[in-house]
């Protein structure tokens, strides 16, 4: 059994080392790096959180009453970044190296001292990103998206794209690590075809990222060179193009957008079986849909731009190429709902939050089915509509799975099963505070208003203001969260077992609570009907 | 019939009611511009607006349909199958025809939707037989107009810049102590929306807008004229409009543009034929009273009405190069 191969010999390197500077700073333990990511992600989880309710504050009425307009816009910028960069995808990173190595029974990830890199090369990264908010000339104003002209008339163009240089380094390195691990280090028996779907869509997920963080990292140094040594890749008047920047840019930005979502997809396929008590509908489909997705978000790209004037013939290829991406997004969504069906049902907060996830991701790629639309899309796009989209995929898409999967796996990693009362309270305020936050703004983006504005009319008032409350008690669910967090760290007398879930199945869960600091030294024996889809027919 | 007195007064409340939400939500041309507690597009005001508002209207449709199905199913599920009822868990794991069905019926919904939306931007792109050119360029933070030709004659010298109104400029500086609910035209709050010389143009004429920019990226977007299009320094983009009614269509930039990107409106006053032609008119004498040989520009400054003279070619003066 796994259990037994994880305690015996192997004495000289049991346990973790003492000696903190050496356990966090030198390590090249996947478990040690998976929390250093998860630390990380939630500390600029609540950074980014802060600079939104600066933006809500701002917005609360007509008027301008706390910023100044470019304040405004470097928090609309830096929200965006520290959210993307620092929040969601250290998040998926850091489930990625806890449980997968767990989950394919493999010792560690392939490659520890990269791992170790690439975790330690994020925080100097946005201590350069963050600190020009206190340099002279502000921080970035230009919206993350970064389009030329506007964003090269700031001052902080070199710290930014320095800093974006380090996260993209970061990504790349965590992603070939991932696709190491995966594709050398599975336990006898573990084939493909039967791997976790979360394994799965960081699998397909780290080659989205190789394949597109070299783009926006030649992208932002052509902005670099056009600021500072006298290029005009995106300057009409030395003969350059501003509308080649956002092709490039989006390039990126479209498979990037998948990338914070299909571990979120995996997240869910993990936790909707275990409380359902029943296998994943359709497991081979679910895996084929991830890659199809995959594959669509490389040519998609220009249905961010369906206002920039292309041709006739572009509008309709990327408006054609983006609505076939419903078809495998569908196909998920369905089963999920199929997996449910006939289950036998617990609703632990996990499963409440994967449950929120389907729904309200659900409203997300409607919106998007309509932003689709490139005639619509002459209306939406810019507009608050577009903002209610994107906050419903990824606060209460990818974000909502991975505080599910938080919950999910926080008595593996803890030992001690947190409060259920306290995750259920953070549950039921997080889904309806994030409903009020962001189901009004699809009713201004409709109505006008556009976005990344810092002051509006008063027709756009009442929503406005019911968007803010939403907004400030979002923001103060998460210190709900915050404190279930602390108490099942440090001071939960709970303890968990080992097979934390009643109907958890999988590798991890053969391995004891809370996981010790080497697992799998020797690979564990296989049994098809322990894992999760070990009878994949059909 | 002692209840009769109150039972119509209800009555009447609940269809005002229901009226006030309907037009809020599929508001015609009377609301072309921004309403409290609007909660749809505005079906707008030119011969074209409709087929957003239209498409719109068909894929909400359509995702609520199937919102309703595949929720309900959830919840049918989550109550029905739930271990506290007793459920027992079946084993099964797929079922090739309902994945067949739920794979075929979407790509049914979505060629549907595609031949909807094809249509409309064909129509869309079709900038050919237009009576009349403005060109449009975008500035931090203002909006020049220039008028080119109209019905086959080239304009000669007409041409303003276009920029937030001043009590709307003034309420809205950081802690103004002005209140923005005061800023009001024709009873109608036009803060950040209005502007100080409005885009004149005729109702019933096919017309042709050139845009582009002269400093960084802007988006010209009128929701009463359905769409909107980037305006980009070095590149000149065409769109065009037929507005069906007289009217003031107000929008704003929509591609965030520097510090004061919420603070530049477009405001479109659209009259009728005759009207328009007699304010050309009048623009065209206007611009040709001072001396014409004169250096015109120290007299703009004093006399700001005076049509302006359209600067060369749009090109883009960004940063140093």
């Amino acid at each position: 059994m796994a259990h037994a191969a994880t305690h015996d010999h192997h004495d000289d390197h049991h346990g973790a080392p003492k000696n903190f500077f050496v356990r966090w700073c030198m390590s090249t333990n996947h478990k040690d790096i998976g929390t250093l990511y998860l630390v990380f992600s939630l500390l600029m989880f609540f950074i980014g959180g802060s600079f939104a309710m600066v933006i809500r504050a701002e917005l609360f009425k007509p008027g301008l009453q706390l910023v100044q307009p470019y304040f405004f816009n470097e928090m609309t910028t830096m929200h965006a970044l520290v959210m993307i960069f620092g929040a969601v995808m250290p998040a998926f990173v850091g489930l990625g190296n806890w449980m997968i190595p767990l989950m394919v029974g493999a010792p560690d990830m392939a490659l520890p001292r990269m791992n170790n890199l690439s975790f330690w090369i994020l925080p100097f990264a946005f201590a350069l990103l963050l600190s020009t908010l206190f340099l002279p000339g502000g921080g970035p104003a230009g919206g993350w998206t970064m389009y030329p002209p506007l964003s090269l008339q700031g001052s902080s163009t070199a710290y930014v794209v320095f800093a974006v240089h380090l996260m993209g380094i970061s990504s790349i390195m965590g992603a070939i690590n991932i696709i190491a691990t995966i594709l050398n280090m599975r336990a006898p028996g573990m084939d493909l075809l039967k791997m976790p779907v979360f394994v799965w869509s960081w699998l397909i997920t780290a080659f989205l990222l190789i394949a597109v963080m070299p783009v926006l990292a030649g992208a932002v140094t052509m902005l670099l060179t056009d600021k500072y040594f006298g290029t005009n890749f995106f300057n009409a008047a030395g003969g350059g193009d501003p509308v080649l920047f956002q092709h490039i840019f989006w390039f990126f930005g479209h498979p990037e957008v998948y990338i914070m979502i299909l571990p979120a997809f995996g997240l869910v396929s993990e936790i909707i079986p275990t409380f359902a008590r029943k296998p994943i509908f359709g497991y081979k489909a679910m895996v084929f849909a991830i890659a199809s997705i995959a594959f669509l978000s490389f040519i998609v790209w220009a249905h961010h731009m369906f206002a920039v004037g292309l041709p006739l013939g572009g509008e309709i290829f990327f408006m054609y190429a983006t609505m076939l991406i419903a078809v495998p997004t569908g196909v998920k969504v369905f089963n999920w709902v199929s997996t449910m069906w006939g289950g036998s049902m617990t609703f632990e907060t996990p499963m409440l939050f994967a449950i929120a996830f389907v729904i309200l991701f659900t409203i997300g790629g409607f919106s998007g089915l309509m932003l689709a639309l490139a005639p619509a899309d002459f209306q939406y796009h810019d507009t608050y509509f577009v903002v209610a989209h994107f906050h419903y995929v990824l606060v209460t898409g990818a974000i909502f799975a991975i505080i599910a999967a938080t919950y999910y796996w926080l008595p593996k990693w803890t030992g001690h099963m947190y409060s259920e009362t306290w995750g259920k309270i953070h549950f039921w305020n997080s889904v309806i505070w994030v409903n009020v936050l962001f189901f009004p703004q699809h009713f201004l983006g409709l109505a006008g208003m556009p976005r990344r504005i810092p002051d509006y009319n008063v027709a756009f008032a009442n929503f406005n203001m019911i968007s803010s409350i939403g907004g400030f008690l979002f923001g103060a669910s998460q210190l709900i969260f915050l404190g279930v967090l602390v108490h099942a760290v440090w001071f939960s007398k709970k303890k968990a077992a080992d097979r934390v879930w009643e109907g958890a199945k999988g590798l991890e869960w053969t391995v004891p609570s809370p996981a010790p600091y080497h697992t799998f030294d020797v690979p564990p024996v296989i049994h098809d009907h322990e894992l999760a889809h070990g009878h994949v027919e059909d | 019939m002692t209840s009769g007195g109150i039972r119509p007064g209800s009555t009447k409340r609940v269809v005002a009611a229901c009226a006030l939400i309907a037009l809020a939500m599929f508001g015609g041309v009377a609301m072309a511009n921004p309403q409290p507690g609007q909660l749809n597009m505005t079906r707008g005001a030119s011969t074209w607006s409709p087929v957003p508002y239209f498409l719109n209207n068909v894929a909400l449709g359509v995702c609520v349909v199937i919102g309703i199905l595949v929720f309900g199913a959830m919840f049918i599920a989550m109550f029905r199958f739930r271990k506290s009822r007793g459920a027992v868990a079946e084993k099964w794991s797929h079922n090739t025809t309902l994945e067949i069905i739920w794979t075929t019926i979407p790509v049914v919904i979505l060629i549907v939707l595609a031949y909807l939306a094809t249509g409309g931007l064909r129509t869309f792109s079709d900038t050919t037989g237009s009576q009349m050119t403005v060109k449009v360029t975008g500035y931090q933070w203002k909006w020049r107009y220039d008028y080119v030709d109209y019905q086959g004659k080239a304009i000669d010298k007409v041409g303003f810049m276009s920029k937030l109104d001043r009590e709307s400029d003034e309420t809205r500086q950081l802690n103004s102590g002005l209140d923005p609910n005061a800023v009001k035209v024709d009873g109608y709050n036009t803060y950040l929306i209005n502007v100080d010389e409005p885009l004149v143009v005729p109702v019933g004429v096919k017309i042709r807008f050139v845009i582009t920019a002269g400093d960084v990226i802007h988006s010209w977007w009128v929701p009463a004229l359905g769409w909107k299009m980037d305006a980009i320094p070095g590149i000149v983009n065409a769109a065009w409009t037929n507005i069906t009614e007289p009217g003031v269509y107000r929008g704003q930039c929509a591609e965030l543009c520097g510090q004061d990107h919420g603070f530049m409106p477009i405001v479109v006053k659209a009259l009728p034929k005759e009207e328009f032609e007699k304010w050309l008119a009048d623009k065209e004498a206007q611009a040709k009273q001072p001396a014409p040989a004169a250096p015109a520009a120290a007299s703009t400054a004093a006399a700001p009405s005076t049509a302006q003279i359209a600067p060369d070619a749009p090109v883009a003066q960004g940063h140093q190069g």
